[in-house]
């Protein structure tokens, strides 16, 4: 009986349903089976809101400032534009009707219970290797929102890719159906990093290079790529030399997808927005997992040909010069005479991989933009970087980016004015 | 509980020898609020108090309430400006009221604002609409909302002064064509829709030919404004304001 009232004072939600549990095992009445229904359920819809912010559904199922799960943010990809439907309860425009075998089934095989096939946008190649119960939870939770009644706006896709028919051979070609399969070899640990980081994740959707067909091959996981329309290069996770993780100590990966800033790098642009909205919410052992999973990803063999092995260096001494002087005017105060930075608020540029690699689009971007990292539970109040694309023109910009690119030890190609210049008008939904 | 105070303090000892080992004077980053924002005085000008540049106005000394929104609305996009809406695109609501607060608090010189040299006629008819208003249009003065001295009101509307004729006629061409939006009911999306080219010009020409004063947001709490404004709480809702 002295589950009602700590029912009423909302008590951690596993805790209740311990207690409510023990009293209804010494207690077997009909009102109390009522309460452990309930406490359950609550408990289940606590542990979906946990795994949908995993999965980091609300970066595409709602616009910002919008009602949560409304939908119709809209997604540019190199084919068109898609736009994520609302998933909120509500009968006629969102999943009001959808029973949990068809969440399951759309989250596993990528088809809607109507039967047409979803465009890959939405991971299912990742989230196909979701648990069933993990499913479930995530279905609970979304059931749980309050219901939004909004049309879903249809995609906006060029010919032929509005040709759902072509999702056959994609599929065919980059889809594979299945839970995730743990590796008896590993540890416990190690298995459930791999199953959040290919699951719910969905990692690979940026960190694996997308070829011309939207497709990320298996065989080149986790190597980077161009992130398409964002103008982002999400860096390879191997233990490449590029921006691998081997080398990195377990708690700097924690704290980069966590907090959003480390001792060896910060989280920017599309990162930024996955530790915001999903990373800074997960438990420390689950993020563990992660690291601990990522850390052992083996090394590839990087870009065939590597721009930093090119023989320009002798033509950048000018460029190099000039960007020395810029960068003690501008950037050492933060990151100092040295590239060493001021950790963790102030990014260290000496050895750091995201500048040095083989694409120069993140250094220079964050030059002319600046940015803030993720305020997060750990990191309430970042500090920010300013933009400098208001003072530097686009030769100052590539003389610093060339300095830090290729000073104190770090290994990256040179940068031209003209690489400055299509960045500058790259645009940021 | 022993064992959670236990953890607590392990965890304590650990954070304090790390930032021992770690931080020499020379590494360590103030823990202030004006070294959070240095990615603003970019173009905001340092505290805040504007720069050359027509575009970038001065944030100094302006109602928190009314800087807040604004952070808001960029992050949210309700307001667009790419590098604006790029820059607080994940930061939460706490830390923009932080900032807006923070810049709120200066109080630095203003910048000598450049002679405006425009026909007499033009800065006549700006002066009127922004003391009288156009009732012809329903269109209330200026200084009914944002202070007889021009200076704003707290807690959401800004001062007037100070801002060139470009940036005021921007605004207010941005509020005609929805790309700056304020919360609902939103009157200067009226007001600027309501304008004629002409009108803008006028309006715009004299504000930035006024002399810049010290003059800070006046507090009135209670006072009914012309129009509902969904930034200025009190107007929409006069009795909370009165039961606060």
């Amino acid at each position: 009986m002295n589950a009602r009232p700590l029912f009423r004072k909302m008590l951690p939600a596993s805790l209740l349903v311990a207690l409510v549990a023990g009293a209804a095992w010494m207690l077997p009445s009909q009102a109390q089976n009522k309460v452990s229904a309930a406490a359950g359920k609550q408990s289940v819809v606590e542990h979906g809101k946990y795994l949908a912010q995993a999965g980091d559904c609300i970066a595409c199922h709602t616009v910002p400032g919008a009602k949560i799960f409304s939908g119709n943010r809209p997604m540019p990809t190199p084919f068109g534009t898609l736009y994520a439907p609302n998933i909120t309860p509500d009968r006629d425009t969102g999943i009001g009707k959808w029973s949990a075998d068809d969440f399951y089934n759309m989250m596993h095989t990528g088809r809607s219970p109507k039967g047409y096939l979803l465009y890959p946008a939405m991971p299912f190649a990742s989230y196909t290797k979701v648990t069933r119960a993990d499913s479930d939870a995530i279905f609970a939770y979304l059931r749980s929102v309050p219901a939004v009644r909004q049309q879903s706006r249809d995609h906006d896709l060029r010919f032929p890719y509005n040709n759902r028919a072509l999702l056959i051979g994609w599929r065919t070609l980059y889809f594979k159906e299945g839970e995730y399969q743990p590796d008896r070899s590993k540890s416990v640990e190690w298995n459930r990093g791999a199953y959040l980081v290919q699951g719910l994740g969905h990692c690979a959707m940026c960190h694996t290079p997308i070829n011309a067909l939207g497709g990320s091959s298996q065989e080149r996981a986790f190597q980077g790529g161009l992130i398409p329309m964002q103008n982002w290069y999400a860096p390879s996770l191997t233990s490449n030399r590029e921006a691998g993780l081997g080398d990195w100590a377990l708690q700097d990966i924690v704290d980069l997808l966590q907090m959003g800033v480390s001792n060896r790098g910060t989280v920017y642009g599309p990162m930024a927005e996955v530790t915001f909205n999903s990373l800074q919410f997960m438990s420390d052992e689950d993020i563990r997992a992660m690291a601990v999973y990522l850390k052992s990803l083996p090394a590839d063999q990087g870009p065939a040909s590597d721009p930093a092995e090119a023989p320009a260096r002798a033509d950048i001494n000018q460029a190099y010069s000039e960007g020395r002087r810029i960068y003690a005017a501008r950037c050492a105060t933060c990151h100092g005479a040295e590239g060493r930075g001021k950790l963790p608020h102030y990014p260290p540029l000496a050895r750091n991989q995201s500048i040095g690699m083989s694409s120069a689009v993140n250094p220079i971007r964050m030059v002319l933009n600046g940015g803030y990292p993720p305020g997060t539970r750990r990191n309430p109040m970042p500090y920010g970087m300013p933009p400098f694309a208001q003072d530097l023109n686009d030769n100052e910009i590539a003389a610093v980016v060339t300095f830090i690119r290729t000073a104190w030890g770090n290994r990256g190609a040179p940068v031209t004015a003209r690489e400055v210049n299509q960045l500058r008008s790259a645009t940021v939904e | 509980m022993k064992i959670l105070n236990a953890s607590i303090a392990i965890a304590l000892a650990g954070y304090a020898g790390a930032a021992v080992g770690q931080a020499t004077a020379a590494d360590r980053i103030p823990d202030t609020m004006e070294a959070r924002v240095q990615a603003c005085i970019g173009c905001h000008g340092p505290q805040g108090r504007g720069v050359e540049n027509v575009y970038f106005p001065r944030l100094a000394g302006k109602p928190a309430g009314y800087l807040y929104n604004q952070l808001v609305a960029f992050r949210d996009g309700r307001r667009k400006y790419v590098p604006m809406n790029y820059l607080l695109a994940y930061l939460p609501d706490a830390y923009l009221m932080r900032m807006a607060e923070h810049f709120a608090s200066l109080n630095p010189p203003p910048l000598a604002q450049p002679r405006v040299d425009r026909p007499a006629q033009l800065l006549r008819d700006g002066q009127r609409i922004v003391t009288e208003g156009v009732p012809g249009k329903k269109i209330p003065a200026c200084i009914a909302c944002h202070g007889a001295e021009l200076g704003g009101r707290e807690p959401g509307i800004p001062g007037l002064l100070g801002l060139r004729a470009d940036y005021v006629s921007a605004q207010l061409g941005a509020w005609r064509f929805g790309v700056r939006t304020a919360l609902e009911p939103d009157c200067m999306q009226f007001i600027a829709s309501s304008l004629s080219e002409p009108e803008v010009a006028a309006v715009s020409a004299h504000l930035a030919s006024l002399p810049v004063t010290t003059s800070r947001p006046v507090r009135q709490p209670g006072v009914r404004l012309p129009l509902a404004c969904g930034s200025q709480p009190s107007t929409t809702m006069p009795k909370q304001e009165a039961r606060r």
